[in-house]
């Protein structure tokens, strides 16, 4: 019989709730110091733009533009802290243990079972600070152009289907992180590494965009592991279509998103199953 | 309590500093490489400043030149140079896991094993960290070396003069001292409230931002109007906690943005902030083992 994935996704977001809320104090508590992290950042960027007003010359990233972007970097990390993170650490752990043996007997897809059964919910309240920054934000850039500004809904829609594709792209990087610790045994760089990588795609792509070492490292972080796509095409669609039609290298860019989004499902579900088969459990 | 003779003490110390080095000798695999990916936030630092730099620079700069600019007082070099300097300052002060391993000491009981033995709990811990930081530069003089070597240029003004030099370094020894006793001190609060991570996280929060550890704090807005309270002058605010000397302090002096009488002033100060944390965890220890009860073992 075929198992219902969303019942069974829907049993672990359930479960997941219930368990952080049985610890009602640390719940509490991990959402204020996420989100007061949350809130350094911002101060760092207000710091800045106390001095200029535009982070690289005529990129367009002016202040509320740039806080847009910074509400969607908090948006997508959240997402993925959410849903992943907590998994990923977790299956790491199962690898070295030996406990992937119950995931396999089970009649469901492993890649499935083992990708979302705990989330921490303690991470989603810094996604909602994120869309109340963008909000924020965009009714300040509306005042500051004048009333020219309008967002349209498609505009709302190809951000969301946006930040869909590079949910895409960031989970496939994830598990396929998380999959050579089966060749490893074990992995306990996996979150440094992941850290290390995600700094890259904090900050819009055009600060890269100058001398050798920047370009090689554009280059690697959209092609090779495209998280610079992952952030800047959702920031892009409502902070600079706005009264401006997009340019040519744009729409690439943004089908670069969509290509990235499958092309990078695919490789991580290649990557994880020729993994699995070198999986030899721990016990005895 | 009872301490030992004077002829056994510095054996004992010997003998824990020793276990403590060859400890951390045994991680030393993967070491370099991790130290060398500590240095690509830095990476992206680098990218982000020339992009604002270049954006406040008054005439249009050729791709690669440094922007002619100013951020309050610090030109693009220095400003870089001031973010690899920290990382050095950081590699003193910080102390991770010592505020957690106290309160878990003092939690499970652990800490019953230093009220028979004839051993200061917080000397032992004090040569167990000198003994692991120790190693750390060891190991890790090899990849700052290659990072800075790679990042001369960004240290406009070359070398400081000797003087300066020897107040780095003065200062980089206080601040692991700083380090060390202000986080001792924040462990041994575990002794009045069994659970200590919320008091750490605010600590290191505090610290990330008043420290320069996440930018240079002359940057700092001298009228911030806040929820209708100000202006407050930030910069006076940092003056008067500890914070800035774990990471801005050093990092100033090497680069000259603090000198002369102003600099041993500095000095002085955190002079004062360690004898203070010395005394307080002092005070803190002895008041703590008092209200303490160990049952069982």
């Amino acid at each position: 019989m075929q198992p219902s994935y969303l019942k069974v996704f829907l049993t672990f977001a359930r479960n997941s709730l219930v368990r952080d809320m049985s610890f009602r104090a640390n719940f509490i508590f991990t959402c204020i110091s996420s989100m007061a992290w949350a809130g350094m950042n911002f101060g760092l960027f207000k710091v800045v733009y106390q001095f200029t007003n535009s982070i690289g010359r005529d990129s367009g990233w002016g202040e509320n533009e740039f806080f847009i972007f910074l509400g969607t970097v908090w948006l997508i990390n959240s997402l993925i802290q959410t849903f992943c993170m907590a998994n990923m650490e977790r299956f790491s752990e199962m690898i070295r243990m030996g406990s992937l043996d119950f995931a396999l007997l089970k009649p469901i897809d492993t890649q499935f079972l083992i990708s979302f059964p705990r989330m921490n919910w303690a991470q989603l309240p810094n996604g909602m600070l994120g869309i109340l920054l963008i909000i924020v934000s965009l009714n300040a850039l509306a005042a500051e152009r004048g009333d020219n500004l309008y967002l349209s809904i498609w505009n709302v829609l190809a951000f969301v289907f946006f930040i869909a594709c590079g949910l895409c792209v960031m989970y496939s990087v994830m598990i396929t992180l998380a999959s050579t610790s089966i060749w490893l045994g074990r992995n306990q760089q996996l979150y440094n590494f992941w850290f290390y990588i995600t700094n890259f795609y904090r900050y819009p792509m055009e600060i890269y965009q100058s001398g050798t070492i920047g370009w090689t490292l554009w280059g690697t972080f959209t092609f090779v592991i495209p998280i610079l796509v992952v952030s800047n095409v959702p920031a892009r669609v409502l902070a600079q279509p706005l009264g401006t039609p997009w340019q040519r290298w744009e729409w690439g860019f943004a089908s670069l998103a969509v290509i990235f989004a499958i092309v990078s499902l695919l490789v991580s579900r290649f990557v994880f199953r020729s993994a699995l088969k070198s999986y030899r459990s721990a016990s005895s | 309590m009872e301490s030992l003779g004077l002829t056994v003490r510095p054996v004992t110390w010997w003998h824990f500093f020793q276990v403590s080095v060859n400890e951390r000798l045994v991680y030393r695999g993967d070491f370099i490489l991790g130290t060398l990916m500590r240095f690509l936030p830095t990476l992206t630092q680098i990218f982000l400043w020339w992009a604002i730099y270049d954006s406040v620079a008054t005439n249009p700069t050729a791709v690669g030149d440094a922007p002619d600019t100013q951020i309050a007082g610090f030109r693009y070099g220095d400003m870089v140079a001031y973010y690899l300097l920290v990382t050095i300052s950081r590699a003193f002060s910080s102390m991770p896991g010592l505020s957690s391993g106290i309160a878990l000491q003092v939690r499970e009981g652990e800490i019953k094993k230093f009220l028979i033995q004839p051993v200061d709990m917080l000397g032992c811990l004090l040569l167990q960290r000198i003994a692991h930081k120790l190693v750390y530069y060891l190991m890790a003089t090899l990849p700052f070396a290659l990072v800075f070597f790679l990042c001369r240029g960004f240290f406009i003004d070359g070398w400081p003069d000797a003087e300066i030099l020897a107040v780095f370094f003065v200062s980089l020894i206080l601040g692991f001292l700083l380090g060390f006793f202000l986080e001792a001190c924040i462990g041994l609060v575990s002794f009045w409230f069994l659970e200590v991570t919320s008091l750490m996280f605010i600590y290191m929060l505090m610290n990330f931002f008043l420290s320069g550890h996440m930018f240079p704090l002359d940057l700092l807005p001298t009228d911030l109007q806040i929820l209708g309270i100000g202006p407050l002058n930030l910069r006076i605010v940092v003056d008067f906690v500890p914070f800035k000397y774990l990471a801005y302090f050093p990092a100033a002096v090497f680069l000259g943005k603090v000198e002369g009488a102003e600099m041993y002033q500095g000095l002085a100060v955190l002079v004062f902030w360690v004898m203070f944390f010395i005394v307080l965890s002092r005070i803190m220890w002895w008041r703590g083992v008092k209200r303490y009860s160990g049952f069982g073992g």
